[in-house]
């Protein structure tokens, strides 16, 4: 039989691979670009039993994310960027409490109400130091439509795997773009789910690492009864001050995300083997990037894209790798600078790093990446 | 024979953070007995809190517990009940986390009337802070941010649920302790947004900076502010001048959210 393959849009993409992933509760506030994502599933959740519901502010509605999540429910937010900005402290209690969740953000321009409906990629280290505290990321930047639906999948499952929430940063321009978009038969896609506890609910402790730095978590209703805090807590999930505790859980936090970066990581990389001049570009920005590769290349200029689908945690060890071979990193992004100091950051002046920045509301076009590059 | 509160408690959980005096561990008792009387299995009960001294309630009970952010409980609690209708979903908050940063959530989930039962411990003091004002602290009262005076009207929580659409109100105090479990077990019988209304003390934070001089002289308070809703309708309003009625407010029946949302279910099905 042949596979189901539809014109469609990023965000309703998103919304499909969620479901693929076997996500069946969506709590979201709609906000301008995103709401596409809403929609789809406001019509699409009921049908196989699950659940959507549009709550009375972003805030209720990554609560009700998390509220579900514990119920052993594979939740979805989405929302844009000063509904980002709203979520960012339950974003917080997510990473502390270790609750499985995804929230879409697809980033608009401007702070504030900025340009609801121009493109940007401006809040890309909000996705990363947005809410408080020390903590770790995963935030996924997928470019095509086909890659939205794909990445929203591996979101979900690294959500799972990690016991942590997982952000999907779209921009404008990939979230509104129509795709053919073909989509995954039953098992063509790995679909991870929560690893649920062996212990018995007597023994059960929802942050004993003992056994791992991500412990099983039961589900509120499963028979299992425990407390879940946004406070420091200890094994037994109840508050701690005790500083040897904190430490430690502090700690495992951050280190199940930097300790399994390689399963983590993933980035797209094109025509780099001999490339002088080295493009880093994500969303709709790497898009004229390839473009723009293809053509220094007929110019006989060695240029070639890394284009990270995991932003954060950063790609650290190929930046560098790349830093040493290159002559150059170029960054072009829908911003004033903000991925820019990773790259230069991570080069340690091993390569001249260049920035193109556009706040405009218009698209990077490659004739803009060509110039730059021609001019280091 | 004494009533067993230790079978619903989590042993080594106790002492509790409460200051000596302070009325919550009454309503924690009423509460405790309330889910007894409903028979409640704890195992498919969730509580829900948000921050403060009264949100620290759910630590001590042997239940799926869940402690949030500030005033966030309501909308937490309504992704518990909405992800898994079958269980029995209670929120504990104080005044100042439902009535100030918590006030969206808790007005809408009195709209949807979702099936959860919301108790409010209402001391009329931020209590864990250190006793600022909160949107219940009497006009004209001490606080440590109104040490000229509170300038702000108060809330009425029980006319703020109703006027949002809960369709259960009731309140009691934490004087007339023998009441507590009583209108706690009807609010948990109920179908739908059940908000139960708890007059409390803080004699450390608010007491003592209004003149109240004893623990008891706070409940003496309690004690002759609290007028029966029967009693009150053979009043003047005179006489129910500087009162506050206690006992079951309001109660009407109306679609429970829950349920709605499983009719949904099915048109979306074609069932």
């Amino acid at each position: 039989m042949a596979k189901k393959v539809a014109l469609m849009q990023g965000n309703e993409a998103c919304a499909q691979g969620a479901l693929y992933a076997g996500c069946n509760f969506f709590a979201g506030y709609p906000i301008t670009p995103s709401t596409e994502v809403a929609e789809v599933l406001s019509i699409e959740l009921p049908k196989i039993g699950g659940t959507f519901i549009q709550m009375e502010d972003e805030i209720g509605a990554t609560a009700a994310l998390i509220g579900a999540a514990l119920t052993g429910a594979k939740a979805l937010d989405s929302t844009s960027g000063p509904g980002m900005s709203l979520k960012q402290e339950l974003l917080g209690y997510a990473c502390i409490a270790e609750v499985p969740c995804v929230i879409v953000n697809v980033q608009r321009g401007g702070p504030s109400t900025g340009m609801p409906t121009g493109p940007s990629q401006s809040d890309m280290q909000q996705a990363m130091w947005g809410t408080h505290g020390d903590h770790a990321a995963i935030v996924l930047t997928p470019a095509s439509c086909q890659e939205i639906y794909e990445e929203t999948v591996r979101a979900f499952n690294l959500a799972e795997k990690y016991r942590m929430p997982v952000q999907i940063q779209l921009d404008e321009i990939c979230a509104h773009m129509r795709e053919r978009v073909v989509f995954a038969e039953p098992g063509e896609l790995e679909v991870i789910n929560r690893e649920v506890p062996t212990a018995t609910p007597e023994e059960y402790k929802p942050y004993d690492s003992s056994k791992g730095l991500v412990p099983p978590l039961a589900s509120f209703g499963s028979g299992y009864r425990f407390h879940v805090t946004g406070l420091n807590k200890a094994a037994d999930g109840f508050p701690t001050t005790k500083a040897e505790l904190v430490d430690a859980e502090e700690r495992r936090q951050i280190d199940k995300v930097l300790l399994n970066q390689d399963d983590i990581q993933k980035n797209d990389e094109y025509l780099l083997d001999d490339a002088e001049v080295v493009i880093f570009a994500y969303g709709s920005t790497s898009r004229s990037a390839r473009y723009a590769v293809n053509e220094l290349r007929k110019e006989g200029v060695k240029a070639g894209l890394f284009r990270p689908l995991t932003m954060w945690p950063f790609p650290e060890k190929r930046v560098a790798e790349l830093a040493a071979q290159a002559k150059a990193i170029i960054c072009p992004e829908m911003n004033l600078g903000q991925m820019v100091r990773e790259v230069e950051r991570v080069a340690k002046g091993n390569c001249a790093v260049s920035h193109i920045g556009r706040v405009d509301g218009e698209p990077i076009n490659p004739g803009q990446i060509i110039d730059k590059v021609k001019e280091v | 024979m004494a009533y067993d509160y230790e079978k619903s408690l989590r042993p080594g959980k106790l002492p509790h953070i409460w200051c000596p005096g302070c009325g919550h561990g009454i309503v924690m008792k009423g509460l405790i007995r309330a889910m007894d009387t409903c028979e409640l299995d704890l195992k498919q009960t969730a509580i829900v809190s948000g921050i403060g001294c009264a949100s620290r309630l759910p630590g001590y009970i042997d239940s799926c517990t869940l402690h949030t952010a500030h005033g966030r409980a309501a909308a937490f609690a309504t992704g518990v009940k909405m992800a898994k209708p079958e269980m029995t979903v209670l929120v504990v908050s104080g005044d100042g986390d439902c009535t100030a940063i918590g006030g969206n959530h808790f007005i809408h989930a009195c709209r949807r009337n979702i099936d959860m039962t919301y108790l409010i411990m209402n001391n009329n003091i931020y209590g864990m802070t250190g006793g600022q004002f909160s949107p219940c602290t009497p006009t004209g009262a001490l606080a440590s941010t109104t040490v000229y005076g509170n300038p702000d009207p108060t809330f009425d929580i029980a006319k703020l649920a109703i006027g949002a659409g809960a369709t259960f109100v009731a309140r009691g105090t934490a004087f007339h302790a023998a009441q507590i479990d009583k209108l706690i077990a009807e609010g948990i019988k109920h179908k739908g947004m059940a908000v139960i209304e708890i007059l409390d003390d803080c004699p450390t934070t608010y007491g003592r900076r209004n003149k109240f001089r004893s623990v008891i002289d706070m409940m003496k308070r309690l004690k002759d502010i609290a007028v029966p809703v029967a009693a009150a309708a053979k009043m003047t309003p005179e006489q129910l001048e500087g009162k506050v009625l206690t006992g079951v407010l309001h109660k009407e029946d109306r679609p429970e959210y829950t349920e709605q949302y499983a009719k949904v279910i099915q048109r979306a099905q074609g069932l």
